[in-house]
């Protein structure tokens, strides 16, 4: 019963369709998304909103999905393929677990989205970010950029707005921060990229994955932190 | 005799050769005089919205074929199971067909389920058929509905993204339509207070948007009740010509006058006894 995307056979297209009379383009998430690992778990954050053209067709996106209990992934790029791929992989995901009687690795998620995004490349634009935690390793951050390749880091930012935060990122990180300081950090990463891209903005959401499950948490447009006004 | 196999690359899915070929063409038939023809569209406004008791589902109604009004009261929402109905924006072709094969499936499945269909089973299929066909199906819908699971709202674009939200907006007129929205919604509202406000949202998009027009139609669906209003409101009423340009005899002075009388000969005369039984 289950129509899956793995084995269409798709053909880059050349001629876009317009239909509404103000964009040509589908919906996307240029976005700005992150991920955190920290001592027993993951804190994954991103921005909440979908444009198609100029127009933001959703302000309340949530770009944090589930694939297992305690697996979710942050999707950037279109809207269309991170749905179908995340949908696809969550049939696989889902399977795999009951065939195995136990909880899925987290690698295995991210294995199973670079093994869809690296062959279907010249169709997909994906950027993904899966985390969460398993018994085996604890909280894991693997990053499957546009391109297909899967590379496990300790703080992963991806999306449009990504590239406004990497100094931030890279010089307020620290390892072994705690659940705290790793929200604090996110939040106030995922505002400034807010802040600078056109294609981000909305609310702030994030999520903590950990052994004791999941915890959702919105930071709305006027509690962000806030920075120098300039 | 050795036999060499080869082996097949699966050949499924839908092949896409066709469009590569209609998009070279449509770049050179301008240069050759013709013009490509043009698809009926439903430059649209169509809208939802969630309220205490289920969902409100408006739109416009009128078909355009280029800057021509096609149908002047076209049926926008389309029946998709019972207690789910789907509103369709772009492609008129698109959104009928497609909703009219989603319905029969979900009819099907839902016999083999023997529950009342799901408004997220109808989401699903519809995303992945306009997915695989990676947006050349130019359907931009409005799905809503109420299940077993509480009253919900879908939005679902024509490269195969959807989105569940508490009222959404689509087609050309939605700009229009969303500032009606952002302005006036509220969570849980009255089942008359959600009319008026997707009956104002539509009419927004009738009155600034040139694709949208004619009358507006909604549909009320709620647990176990259906309430197709069609039209709701007729917010566009032909005018009654306030002159009349019938002359009386005699307006006209005659002249001069000539007959010529045309002789008709029956050349040959035959009956063809048609068979009314």
């Amino acid at each position: 019963m289950l129509q899956l995307c793995l084995t269409v056979h798709t053909f880059f297209n050349l001629a876009v369709i317009t239909f509404f009379y103000f964009s040509r383009k589908s919906a996307s998430f240029y976005t700005s998304i992150m991920a955190v690992e920290f001592e027993g778990g993951v804190v994954i954050g991103a921005d909440s909103r979908t444009t198609t053209g100029a127009y933001i067709a959703n302000r309340v996106t949530d770009k944090l999905t589930p694939i297992h209990e305690r697996i979710f992934c942050c999707r950037s790029g279109s809207a269309a393929d991170t749905q179908a791929i995340a949908d696809a992989v969550t049939y696989q995901l889902g399977f795999h677990s009951i065939e195995l009687d136990e909880a899925p690795l987290v690698q295995t998620a991210a294995s199973l989205f670079r093994e869809m995004c690296y062959r279907y490349r010249e169709e997909l634009m994906a950027g993904i970010i899966v985390a969460g935690w398993d018994p085996r390793r604890g909280g894991q951050v693997y990053t499957v950029p546009v391109g297909g390749m899967m590379t496990r880091q300790p703080v992963s930012v991806g999306g449009s707005g990504s590239s406004y935060i990497y100094g931030y990122v890279d010089s307020n990180y620290r390892a072994g921060m705690s659940k705290e300081e790793c929200l604090k950090f996110t939040a106030e990463a995922l505002t400034l990229a807010m802040e600078r891209d056109g294609s981000s903005g909305g609310v702030v959401r994030l999520a903590v994955v950990s052994e004791q499950g999941v915890e959702r948490q919105v930071i709305l447009g006027n509690q962000l932190p806030k920075f120098s006004t300039v | 005799m050795a036999t060499v196999s080869v082996r097949q690359y699966h050949r499924g899915g839908f092949s896409f050769e066709n469009c590569k070929r209609n998009a070279l063409l449509e770049a050179d038939i301008n240069k050759l005089g013709f013009s490509s023809p043009a698809a009926r569209k439903t430059g649209t406004t169509i809208c939802g919205v969630v309220y205490k008791d289920g969902v409100v589902l408006g739109a416009d109604t009128r078909a355009t074929e280029g800057m021509v009004v096609a149908d002047k009261n076209c049926s926008k929402i389309h029946y998709i199971s019972p207690n789910v109905y789907c509103c369709g924006a772009g492609t008129a072709a698109d959104t009928e067909m497609t909703t009219q094969i989603i319905s029969s499936n979900l009819e099907l499945h839902s016999l083999s389920t023997g529950r009342l269909p799901r408004v997220a089973t109808a989401n699903r299929m519809l995303k992945q058929m306009l997915f695989r066909y990676q947006g050349y199906i130019g359907a931009a819908l409005v799905l809503g509905g109420v299940d077993s699971t509480g009253p919900q709202l879908y939005s679902i674009y024509p490269h195969g993204s959807t989105d569940k939200l508490p009222y959404v907006t689509m087609g050309s007129g939605s700009l229009a339509a969303m500032a009606v929205f952002e302005d006036r919604y509220k969570p849980n509202m009255e089942e008359e207070e959600a009319k008026r406000l997707v009956r104002d949202a539509i009419a927004a998009g009738i009155f600034n948007d040139l694709g949208s027009g004619s009358n507006i139609d909604l549909c009320v669906i709620t647990k176990g009740k259906v309430d197709y209003l069609r039209p709701h409101d007729v917010a566009n009423k032909k005018g009654v010509r306030t002159g009349n340009y019938r002359y009386k005899h005699g307006t006209t002075g005659v002249l001069t006058k000539a007959v010529t009388p045309l002789n008709l000969e029956v050349v040959e005369e035959s009956v063809q006894t048609m068979d009314t039984s």
